[in-house]
């Protein structure tokens, strides 16, 4: 079943439009982490209607866009070490004050990639069981942040479901997802199983549920 | 007689360094990473240290250079990968390095407390993963919870900004990280600073670390940025 989707697996939503989905969904005046990678797509998609302010577990609350090129400050990173730039009403505080702000559940939201997902909610990120472990702040996000929110491809790049009966790799949190933003759908986790919130109009449930291991419903 | 942290000389910082220490290095990435000094520990000599720090370096510069040296028998650390990362690298899949991962907040965390004399606490974090295999769990208003302790030092190299000669700090925006909380953990907190200012220049409401926490300040006024370095062939020693 799985093999025969790899070879035409369906195209789905671009990643810019699965971000402009997860943007509508945080509220104005949201506290809000983006994972390293594909969720750092969400800040460009926020509608002037609401303010967002951005958190960076290095430190830094009232994270802004990239600098040009001769802004960059090595000493103004973000989590993934990367140069930015804070915005008005911005502040700065040590790594424990930071991590206050995920663990103390003072942020509203995170948005984070996956590997895995399975139907109660356990999230596997962090580790593929090769290499060298390492783990960031990623189990700090899922345990501490009030909402978890998970934006994946809907399929592994070999062509396999990311949303599982039972994740197979090391966990980064269990029973810590919300919601999912796939290329394919939205779908939050409920104790039946994978509930279908929005479905790739060009797709039919049926084919969901043959690139979904579990159980989809609407 | 007046009170004064300030040294002249790298070397005077480390004096007290010693085989088998364990030694906190600050920094996020290159933000805040104490280079000089850590450069200072290469000239030093000492060996079988244990290091924890958030990263385990890049390149041939700083903690990278370090380890590189084969005077580091452990690296407790939140993210031991890194594109530019070679030397910890080489050690580990040679089986020559010890590693203790811990999730970034409950790294922080753990230094936090060891500086606050509170020898351990239950987080969240964890729970249901592989890193809590072998901790206690307890139950606390219907949620599950795992023990993690203290992690206590014998030294902290840490980068700041300024200081007076109290040791009164200040951090430059996220060059801060896991820098003040490591000088409230280690026995010697050993502060380089890009800048040496008079305690009347110093704005009481401004300081991010008491002098209380801070053994011995140096100034380095011109610290190599790693990036740079890195990008210009930069191999220490």
């Amino acid at each position: 079943m799985i093999k025969k989707n790899l070879t035409n697996a369906e195209k789905g939503w671009e990643r810019g439009v699965i971000a402009s989905k997860i943007a509508n969904d945080l509220p104005h005046a949201s506290y809000v982490n983006l994972g390293i990678g594909m969720p750092e797509l969400v800040s460009q998609h926020i509608k002037d209607d609401r303010e967002i302010i951005y958190h960076s577990e290095n430190g830094l609350l009232g994270m802004g866009p990239t600098p040009n090129e001769n802004e960059i400050d090595f000493d103004l990173i973000n989590a993934g070490k990367k140069p930015v730039t804070i915005l008005p009403g911005g502040s700065f505080c040590h790594h424990a004050d930071s991590f206050s702000m995920i663990r103390g559940g003072h942020i509203d939201y995170c948005v984070l990639g996956a590997m895995e997902v399975s139907m109660n909610g356990d999230l596997a990120n962090w580790s593929t069981g090769k290499g060298i472990p390492a783990v960031g702040g990623a189990m700090d996000l899922v345990a501490g942040a009030k909402n978890i929110f998970v934006m994946t491809q809907h399929l592994t790049k070999e062509g396999k479901p990311k949303l599982v009966e039972k994740c197979t790799l090391p966990l980064t949190g269990s029973g810590v997802v919300s919601r999912v933003y796939t290329d394919y759908a939205i779908i939050d986790i409920t104790k039946e199983g994978f509930k279908i919130v929005e479905i790739n109009e060009n797709l039919s449930i049926e084919y969901l549920q043959t690139v979904t291991e579990g159980r989809v419903y609407q | 007689m007046q009170i004064n942290k300030i040294k002249t000389e790298i070397a005077e910082m480390l004096s007290d360094v010693f085989d088998g220490a364990t030694i906190m290095v600050g920094g996020f990435g290159e933000a805040g990473s104490p280079i000089e000094l850590l450069h200072g520990l290469i000239d030093h000599g000492a060996k079988d240290l244990t290091i924890i720090a958030n990263n385990s370096g890049n390149g041939r510069v700083g903690l990278g250079a370090l380890i590189g040296q084969k005077q580091v028998k452990k690296v407790i650390c939140s993210f031991a990968r890194s594109a530019k990362g070679i030397t910890f690298q080489e050690l580990y899949n040679k089986g020559e390095i010890e590693l203790e991962v811990v999730p970034q907040g409950t790294l922080a965390e753990r230094i936090r407390a060891a500086g606050s004399g509170i020898p351990a606490f239950y987080t969240a974090t964890a729970v249901g993963t592989p890193l809590a295999i072998g901790k206690e769990e307890k139950i606390f208003n219907g949620k599950k919870y795992i023990l993690e302790e203290a992690l206590n030092a014998d030294f902290a190299l840490v980068k700041a900004d300024l200081s007076d000669r109290y040791g009164n700090l200040t951090f430059n925006k996220t060059a801060r990280n896991f820098n003040p909380i490591m000088c409230m953990a280690a026995k010697q907190s050993l502060i380089q600073v890009r800048k040496l200012i008079e305690p009347h220049q110093t704005n009481p409401e401004n300081v991010i670390t008491p002098g209380i926490f801070v053994k011995k300040i140096i100034e380095i006024d011109n610290p190599i940025i790693e990036t740079n370095a890195i990008e210009e062939g930069m191999i220490y020693p």
